[in-house]
């Protein structure tokens, strides 16, 4: 029924998995930001995150080793990440066609991986909880917050020290120059192709960590196709995020809550169809496209390649 | 040999500068062939020379943005190899680019502290940064806000950090390209005197201009450069401003042409009583009447925004009137949309070039059919005929002059001066009645306006009505036969050209009406 889902019980149970379900998003949209502030649109964010995943499952399921399996995925992201910027950066591919090929490669390339390495679905032994000392055995909020697996805290840390890079640090500073007025930039010695390979590979990197959350924390399997858009999802909150990152954890946080209520709502059998549940993130994310379109502006020199004129 | 002195912003002098024989080819062209130019501590040497000559060219050699095919730079007696800006930073050389070098979204402090290493790296250190901007600005009266944001500031401010990064990074010689392109009258004044404070101090200044009274304002010495080549290095004040005139486009200049008397004939433009509003939805012009005869050129003045774009607009029906009418010999033409005006011969030579007076990706022979591209002998039955195309547009090349390398390179390619022939050849060739020519010489050097200028007297010994709309009151009195001047989107008074003078001008422009 519908007033079960305003029990204090399934209240807390709701925000807890909405924290938890922010965890992919804030990896990969904090890499996008990144990306996106030096002025490249990376949309392979998705295919990055499935062969992240698919490699932090089998190393982790090989070795056993969780953390190596974060690992692998960390550096199957960066490679990834140095081809997008190769393509991008000296060739001067358009960016989101060019985006859109990456993306079908991870895809493709993580779904023979699992047809030739697995065969079937298998679990794996995930991060387990844990819980923060003294923080955890708060009432309520220690139960929402401080009783996650180490990959959601860590994402959520990820925000403040995004934050802090790109503002307070001569590295922030170059990306943001980079990525309005590269022309500016290069005028100063600022070798705008450095400064864009770092990002898109970090990019890459987070991301890489973005499917290794849902593969050995969050949902401990590899299926085919198992982001189902999630990686897009993270490109359009950088955009709602209006490119920063406290503005990218809103919008995660909101994403994620909003698909932890319809996962809760069809384990209490509320009477909404379940097809409409699953639709709700999505439509949402149409929605605050729509909405803050007009709000914010984007990075002048986003999606524009950079040649010195001679 | 003495030991050279430290500026008064801390960095050393470089007393002399020399650039030899240097040559830059670009693909089809030779930008600088064989150019000489030095330049010593404490002197503004101008770089003088057409849109086109091969300045900035030189330049962007100098610092390190293009590398020269051959000659060598020499620094104190020394040679020295510029790969990148990095290197002409390291050396004392800063240069202030045409188009500002700013990024808008950052504070001036960032901007000036972009690519710079911190004193305590990784983080920034703008505090630090702002406090010396201040020193800085202090010591050349520049007065700057560090935490301003770039997209804040007026434009004279805008340049004013750019001066104040390239002195922060240690420029002990100056290159300014085209400083005051985008200043008005009384920024340019202001920056004239910080000019000379700095070279007071022991800086070496290169001043790139095509203004020859700049030039002579500012300037102790001159090199004039006319297609990639040198022509001279003289003293400034051993010059006219006629010397430097020939020297720079290869002939004498007029700079008042002779006006033919022409009896004006019947009424061709009839702007009644028109008002409209302005982008923002405003009241710009305000029961507006203008009269433009045949065989006339009536000069529209005016300081900037005050109603000029408006009225092109709405006579050549790009923007709505709210009320009044326009009659093109006698037709009344108001509800018309652009394109029934314009096969009425309306003409129009709109004072953004690049924005509306040409498609910036179409080729030169492309852009020249713009107008006529629908009628015959270009379409027929609504295919293009090609051969036409081509041979319209090598005529009209030949015959304006115009500098291509072909009829199908891209539009955007061609020089300022260059792209605003192929828009006065598009437009008085198709015999107009009419012209409307907004700011029909902006941004051009002396021999592309000397040009456009002589076509609009052609055209008015024809006995086309022509309407011109110009910020610059010279042009306006070289060439209007009578001066209407707009002030707030109302027409001021109307004064006839022998009883035009600057002043009585300048009183209407700022708004004071005769007689009060």
């Amino acid at each position: 029924m519908i007033s079960d889902l305003f029990s204090m019980t399934v209240l807390v149970g709701i925000l807890a998995s909405g924290i938890r379900l922010a965890t992919p998003y804030l990896y990969a949209a904090i890499g996008e930001t990144f990306g996106q502030r030096s002025g490249v649109l990376n949309l392979g964010v998705e295919g990055q995150m499935l062969l992240g995943a698919f490699t932090a499952f089998y190393v982790a399921i090989q070795t056993g080793n969780l953390w190596l399996g974060v690992l692998s995925a960390m550096i199957v992201g960066a490679v990834m990440g140095l081809a997008m910027a190769f393509v991008t950066v000296n060739l001067q591919a358009v960016q989101g066609i060019s985006g859109i090929g990456f993306y079908l490669f991870g895809l493709g390339l993580s779904d023979l991986l699992f047809q030739r390495v697995l065969g079937t679905v298998e679990t794996v032994k995930g991060f387990p909880k844990f819980n923060l000392p003294v923080l955890s055995d708060l009432p309520i909020v220690g139960e929402i917050f401080f009783q996650q697996n180490i990959l959601v805290y860590i994402s959520f840390a990820l925000v403040p020290l995004a934050w802090f890079v790109l503002n307070k640090t001569t590295l922030g500073l170059k990306i943001r120059a980079v990525g309005e007025n590269p022309e500016a930039a290069d005028s100063l010695g600022v070798s705008v192709a450095r400064i864009r390979y770092l990002t898109i590979i970090l990019g890459g990197t987070l991301s890489g960590i973005a499917g290794a959350s849902l593969s050995i924390a969050l949902l401990n399997v590899f299926q085919q196709n198992m982001t189902s858009g999630l990686g897009f999802i993270a490109v359009a909150l950088v955009y709602f995020g209006a490119w920063r990152p406290f503005g990218v954890l809103g919008g995660a946080l909101l994403f994620s809550l909003v698909n932890s209520l319809q996962l809760w709502v069809q384990v209490l059998g509320i009477p909404i169809p379940s097809d409409i549940a699953v639709m709700m993130p999505y439509i949402l994310t149409i929605l605050v496209l729509v909405i803050s379109v007009s709000r914010v502006r984007a990075p002048s020199a986003l999606t524009k390649p950079f040649k010195r004129e001679e | 040999m003495t030991e050279r002195t430290i500026l008064p912003s801390g960095h050393t002098q470089i007393d002399h500068l020399s650039m030899k024989g240097i040559t830059k080819r670009f693909p089809g062209v030779v930008a600088n062939h064989k150019v000489d130019f030095d330049v010593r501590s404490g002197e503004v040497h101008a770089l003088l020379g057409e849109n086109g000559a091969g300045k900035t060219t030189l330049m962007n050699v100098l610092y390190g943005l293009y590398h020269a095919d051959e000659g060598e730079i020499i620094l104190n007696g020394e040679e020295v190899v510029i790969e990148s800006p990095t290197d002409a930073i390291e050396q004392g050389i800063g240069m202030i680019h045409q188009h500002f070098m700013l990024v808008e979204t950052l504070t001036v402090a960032e901007n000036v502290a972009l690519g710079l290493r911190s004193s305590r790296e990784p983080l920034t250190d703008l505090n630090k940064v702002s406090e010396r901007i201040l020193e800085l600005a202090e010591l050349y009266g520049l007065n700057i806000d560090p935490d301003a944001y770039i997209w804040q500031l007026s434009v004279g401010q805008q340049q004013r950090v750019e001066i104040i990064k390239a002195l922060y990074r240690g420029a002990a010689l100056l290159i300014l390209d085209e400083p005051t392109a985008v200043l008005t009258p009384q920024e340019v004044d202001e920056f004239f005197c910080i000019i000379r404070e700095m070279a007071k101090d022991g800086h070496a200044l290169i001043f790139i201009s095509h203004k020859l009274h700049e030039v002579i304002d500012i300037s102790d010495r001159v090199t004039v450069l006319r297609d990639g080549k040198k022509v001279g290095t003289h003293q400034t004040a051993q010059a006219t401003k006629a010397d430097l005139a020939r020297w720079m486009v290869g002939r004498e200049v007029d700079f008042r042409p002779e006006i033919e008397q022409v009896e004006p004939g019947e009424v061709r433009l009839k702007v009644d009583n028109i008002s409209c509003l302005s982008n923002r939805g405003t009241s710009s012009l305000q029961e507006v009447d203008l009269d433009v005869h045949s065989g006339e050129i009536l000069g529209v003045a005016g300081v900037s925004g005050n109603g000029q774009r408006e009225l092109a607009e709405v006579i050549t029906g790009l923007r709505e009137a709210t009320a009044g009418r326009i009659f093109l010999d006698g037709e009344d033409i108001t509800a018309l949309p652009p394109i029934s005006r314009t096969d009425r011969a309306l003409s129009y030579i709109p004072e953004e070039r690049m924005r509306d007076g040409m498609i910036k990706d179409f080729t030169v022979a492309e852009n020249l059919i713009l107008r006529e591209h629908h009628k015959q002998p270009f379409s027929n039955w609504g295919f293009l005929n090609l051969k036409a195309v081509e041979q319209h547009s090598s005529e009209l090349i030949h015959n304006y002059q115009i500098k291509t390398p072909s009829q199908e390179t891209l539009a955007k390619s061609l020089s300022g001066g260059n792209i605003q022939k192929v828009v006065v050849a598009r437009e008085l060739s198709r015999d107009p009645r009419v012209i409307v020519a907004s700011q029909p010489t902006r941004g051009l050097d002396v021999g592309a306006m000397e040009y456009v200028h002589s076509r609009l007297l052609e055209e008015r010994l024809d006995g086309t009505a022509i309407l011109l709309i110009s910020e610059d009151l010279d042009e306006i009195l070289a060439l209007a036969d009578r001066i209407a001047v707009i002030y707030e989107g109302q027409i001021m008074g109307i004064v006839p050209r022998e009883e035009a003078t600057p002043e009585k001008l300048g009183l209407l422009m700022a708004g004071v009406k005769e007689g009060v």
